[in-house]
Parts: structure tokens; C-alpha cells; sequence
């Protein structure tokens, strides 16, 4: 497996890959939390924060509908909020029988379902969009600028780092356990459900004892080379004036969003 | 890829931005603290250490096994990874794997993040380690029914809690949201059970010194043991009474300001008692310490199993 199998990085040349990663994390939480304070049923607002989001899309170079394509992932969770269609009092919009209950939609519960749904797709969407046109590792700086503790950047930087090398023996583990489960046709192959829970349980205690020994191995390579506590990059991360207007006229157009959500 | 989400990752969108924010100001607290306890305990040595353990966690999520009906059990790991690693260093780790599900994968959103570390990670932790710490220096087999429970119970608290985060931000009715949430977990939960015990009596089998006296594992203060205790504790005490008495809970969460009016119960489904739900709130609670005790009597009976046969 490549060591960059996990990034959504998009190589493209265009103006928003050209930011300073900053600039992106900082427009990005800013755009989400506009979001969550979007009030229920404003929809020119949201209509407008799409409009951004595929303005955006179409800066990067990615194609219009970018995010978009790729923006069900949240739909599932969904189902959570199923219950305010019914909870909520207002008109009856319409209604169906289960067994012995009979829900009815309520207009009011309809509209905040929407809202609830509209509002989780728009920020996934700008999610996506973050991940395509930064490298991840330059993500991770951005956060350590942001005063994200050095610690914990660290960590997420060798866990990205080493997460493809323990796919690969995840695969590994995997592809010996299909080889080892042959069975006769018209029977299961393995044991019982606990039998199987304790062969994937033995799994990742193997996984365990594998990469608590790589650590090691890995710490002291590190160690071999000169490292001290801190991760260098050559990359300088320099704001430049472009960044800081970009950002500010990111922000002002979310902060026009919002108001006129709330007109 | 073999990346499987998982149902509690809460997505932007679903809590309100008050929510959000008290979630993740606590979740920076107890990081904040860990850091500075990890700190001290620990040298540069660690860092690399505890990268590779979060990739692990990430790693062994992939590891799956069929159940039935197309549905397969896999690992959350916060319990596994604060016993093998300490409460501190596991909280940090599973930190980062949440951080990175939300990041790159958009598993969970990144507002709400707060909330899912406080969930998946920070409370599994605590409750897993405080739990099995109280066993720490028995034999084998009671330390394994217990790190059973207590994956169990973690999982189950991290369920609690993302449906109480769900209701106060008026996305979920609690009398449905608690049922579903906890019914379902309860499953998950028994998948995180059988493979958390059945890694450590590997680990116990191949590496004994990585859980013995002198490891990490055992260094945790006794403290853990009140901690994960009490909020286990409460877990068994409150759900019950949060799904039999939802009423004086939506009261108290409009007075505190959370719930718009609209929210407060007065629903078509508020008048219904679900079927299942019309047990008093004395014998749920009663209902659930009977379960507790019969899940832990059959992970103490399959640690026994597994211990004979090693």
C-alpha cells in the first residue's frame, strides 16, 4: 500500500491548493459553525452557503458538484433525528400506520428534519472540500499553528504516518484468516459466533504485540537520526497578504449569509 | 477500503452549536489534563509510542468478524487502548484516531468533534480502565471478566451519552432515542467485549510484562477506580429512569434553557408508553443490574473458556 493511500488529497493547480493550509482550516470551522447557527427554514441562507460551497468547488479546479458527489456519507445518521418529524406540535402534513401506531408529520417537525439534514450535508460537503485541496500533513501543521497542543498533533502525524504500514498487516492478518477458513458446500465455514469474536479478538491482539514492537523499532531509528521530541518540515507555512484577505473576505461573505438568515 | 464507520460518530449538523461548544470545552479540559499528566509521566520515548498504538486502534477497527444476517462485529478500542496503554496515554491515542476519522474520512463532523472525543474516547476510556483496574490484582480470569464488563459498559456509556447530546439539541426525542441507541449498543457492545477480552488473554498468553505490575496498565492511581466506578454507576442508574420518566428530564433541560417550547414532550408520541418501556423505574433499574450481571457472568464464563484452552 502507498504511504499516501488514506489522503483525499486532489493535485490540482489552482488558486484555493495555493492557500496557506490555515487559511482553509480556519474558513472551514468558521463556515460550519455559521451553519449550526443558521436558524430552522432559512433557506435563501442556505441556498447562498451552497452557492459558496460550489464557488469554492469551482475555485479549486475540482469540478462543480466535487463535494457533492461524494456528500452522502452523513445520510445514515439521519434516522437519529427521524423522531421530530412526529414530535414536534404543528399542522398534520401527512401520516402512516406501523402495527399498532400511527404517526403523523408534522409540518413543524418537517421543517427542522430538513433543517437538521440541510445544515449536516452543507458542512460535510465543505469537510470534503478541505481534505481534496490540502495535504494532510500540511493539515496537521496548520492545526500545530492554530495551537493545536504539540502533542497531540504529533501523535495524529504518525498515526498518519504509519496507519498504511498497519493496513498492510491488518491485509495481512485478513488474507491468513480466508486462506485458513475453508469449508464444504452448504456449510459455514469457522465456528460459532464466539469462536469467531475470539479468533478476531486474537487478530488485533497480534496487531497489538506487531506494532508495539515496531515502536520500538521505530523509536529508536528515530533516535539514530537525531530526533529530539520535535517533527521538522521543510515547508515554511508563511501567511502572506493574500491569505489574510482571502480569510476576511471568506468571513465576511459567511457573516452576510448569516445575516440574512436571521432577517 | 476496509473502513468501516461507525454508528456513534455524530456528523455536523445534528447538535446544536451550545451543545458543541460545553462538549468540546470539556473534552479540551480532561485533553488538556492528560497532556500534562502524559507529560510528566512520560518521556519524548512515548510519543512515537503512542502514534503507533493510535494507528493500531485505527488498524484494528478493520478487524471484523461475521455475526449474522451480513452484519459483523469489530473493536472501538477505548477500552483496549486505556488498559494496555493507561487512562491518560489511551485517552490521548483514541483523541487522535477520532480526530483523524472526523479530518479525513468525515466520519463524524468537526464542530461536534468535541462531543465525539468526549463519547468514543474520554469516557470509554475512564470507564474500561477504571473498571478493570479495580481487578488489577487478581488472577487472570476475574481481571478478564472484568475488562469484559468493562468494555461493555463503555461502550454502552458512550451511547448514553451521544443520546442525551442528541435530545438537548432537540435533534431526538429522549424516549425514543435512549431505546434505540442503548438496544443497539448493547450488541455493538458485546462485539467489543468478546474481542477486548480475547486480545488481552493474548497479550496476557504472549507478553504478560506489557499488563503486568511494573507496565503502564498497572500505574493508573486507585483513583480510576471511583472514576470509572461512579460513572458506571450512573450509567445503570440513569437510563432507566431517563426512558421512564422523560418528562421531568425535558422539563429540566427547558428550564435550563436547552429545549424551545416546542421540544418540552407535548408530542403525538409522548402520550404512547412503548410496549417495552411500561416496566416502573425501580425494576428497570433493577432490569439493567440483572443484565449487567448476566453479560459479565457469560464474559467471565468465555474468559474461563479461553483461558483453558491456552
Amino acid at each position: 500500500m502507498h504511504f499516501d493511500a488514506f489522503d483525499r488529497y486532489h493535485e490540482k493547480e489552482s488558486f484555493v491548493h495555493r492557500l496557506d493550509p490555515r487559511v482553509k482550516v480556519v474558513v472551514t470551522i468558521v463556515f460550519i459553525i455559521s451553519n449550526a447557527l443558521l436558524p430552522d427554514g432559512a433557506w435563501l441562507a442556505f441556498v447562498l452557503a451552497w452557492l459558496f460551497l460550489l464557488m469554492a468547488n469551482l475555485l479549486s479546479r475540482l469540478g462543480v458538484a466535487y463535494t457533492f458527489k461524494r456528500s452522502l456519507v452523513a445520510l445514515p445518521f439521519a434516522l437519529i433525528a427521524i423522531t421530530v418529524l412526529f414530535s414536534i406540535p404543528g399542522k398534520p402534513v401527512g401520516s402512516f400506520s406501523i402495527a399498532m401506531w400511527n404517526f403523523v408529520i408534522t409540518d413543524a417537525g418537517l421543517l427542522r428534519f430538513v433543517s437538521i439534514l440541510i445544515r449536516s450535508w452543507l458542512s460535510v460537503q465543505i469537510a470534503l472540500l478541505l481534505v481534496a485541496v490540502t495535504r494532510f500533513p500540511d493539515l496537521i501543521h496548520a492545526f500545530e499553528h492554530l495551537r493545536v497542543p504539540a502533542i497531540l498533533t504529533t501523535i495524529v502525524a504518525f498515526l498518519y504516518r504509519y496507519l498504511f504500514v498497519l493496513t498492510d498487516e491488518v491485509f495481512r492478518l485478513l488474507r491468513a484468516r480466508e486462506s485458513r477458513s475453508a469449508g464444504t458446500a452448504g456449510k459455514r465455514p469457522g465456528g460459532g459466533v464466539l469462536w469467531r469474536a475470539r479468533v478476531a479478538g486474537n487478530m488485533a491482539g497480534q496487531l497489538f504485540l506487531r506494532s508495539y514492537e515496531r515502536s520500538d523499532r521505530i523509536y529508536n531509528a528515530m533516535l539514530s537520526r537525531g530526533y529530539t521530541g520535535h517533527l521538522y518540515t521543510l515547508n515554511p507555512h508563511e501567511m502572506k497578504s493574500r491569505d489574510y484577505y482571502v480569510t476576511a473576505f471568506a468571513i465576511a461573505i459567511i457573516f452576510i449569509v448569516q445575516m440574512i438568515g436571521r432577517l | 477500503m476496509h473502513y468501516s464507520p461507525v454508528p456513534m460518530h455524530i456528523p455536523d449538523g445534528f447538535l446544536s452549536l451550545v451543545v458543541s461548544v460545553i462538549c468540546w470545552i470539556t473534552s479540551a479540559s480532561i485533553i488538556g489534563l492528560a497532556i500534562s499528566k502524559t507529560n510528566k509521566a512520560l518521556g519524548e520515548r512515548q510519543i512515537p509510542l503512542m502514534g503507533i498504538m493510535a494507528a493500531f486502534i485505527f488498524a484494528a477497527q478493520m478487524i471484523n468478524f461475521p455475526v449474522a444476517g451480513g452484519t459483523s462485529g469489530h473493536l472501538l478500542g477505548g477500552a483496549l487502548a486505556a488498559i494496555v496503554l493507561g487512562p491518560w496515554a489511551g485517552m490521548l491515542v483514541m483523541t487522535a484516531v477520532i480526530a483523524v476519522q472526523g479530518l479525513l474520512f468525515q466520519d463524524g463532523g468537526l464542530l461536534v468533534m468535541g462531543a465525539n472525543i468526549l463519547n468514543m474516547g474520554l469516557l470509554t476510556a475512564a470507564v474500561g480502565y477504571g473498571l478493570y483496574r479495580s481487578a488489577s490484582i487478581r488472577s487472570n480470569k476475574i481481571k478478564l471478566g472484568v475488562a469484559g464488563i468493562a468494555a461493555w459498559l463503555s461502550v454502552m456509556t458512550g451511547a448514553l451519552l451521544t443520546s442525551l447530546e442528541l435530545w438537548l439539541s432537540g435533534t431526538s426525542q429522549l424516549q425514543v432515542v435512549i431505546p434505540a441507541m442503548l438496544g443497539v449498543h448493547a450488541l455493538i457492545g458485546l462485539g467489543e467485549a468478546m474481542i477486548t477480552v480475547s486480545a488481552l488473554a493474548f497479550i496476557l498468553r504472549t507478553r504478560p510484562d506489557l499488563l503486568g505490575e511494573e507496565s503502564e496498565s498497572a500505574k493508573g492511581g486507585g483513583g480510576w477506580i471511583w472514576v470509572g466506578g461512579l460513572i458506571a454507576l450512573a450509567v445503570v442508574l440513569f437510563s432507566p429512569l431517563a426512558s421512564t420518566d422523560p418528562d421531568g428530564l425535558n422539563r429540566v433541560a427547558a428550564d435550563l434553557g436547552f429545549l424551545g417550547n416546542a421540544q418540552s414532550g407535548a408530542g403525538p408520541l409522548a402520550g404512547y408508553t412503548l410496549p417495552f418501556l411500561a416496566f416502573t423505574s425501580l425494576g428497570k433499574i433493577g432490569a439493567g443490574i440483572i443484565g449487567i450481571i448476566v453479560v459479565g457472568a457469560v464474559i467471565l464464563l468465555v474468559g474461563r473458556g479461553m483461558k483453558a484452552k491456552a
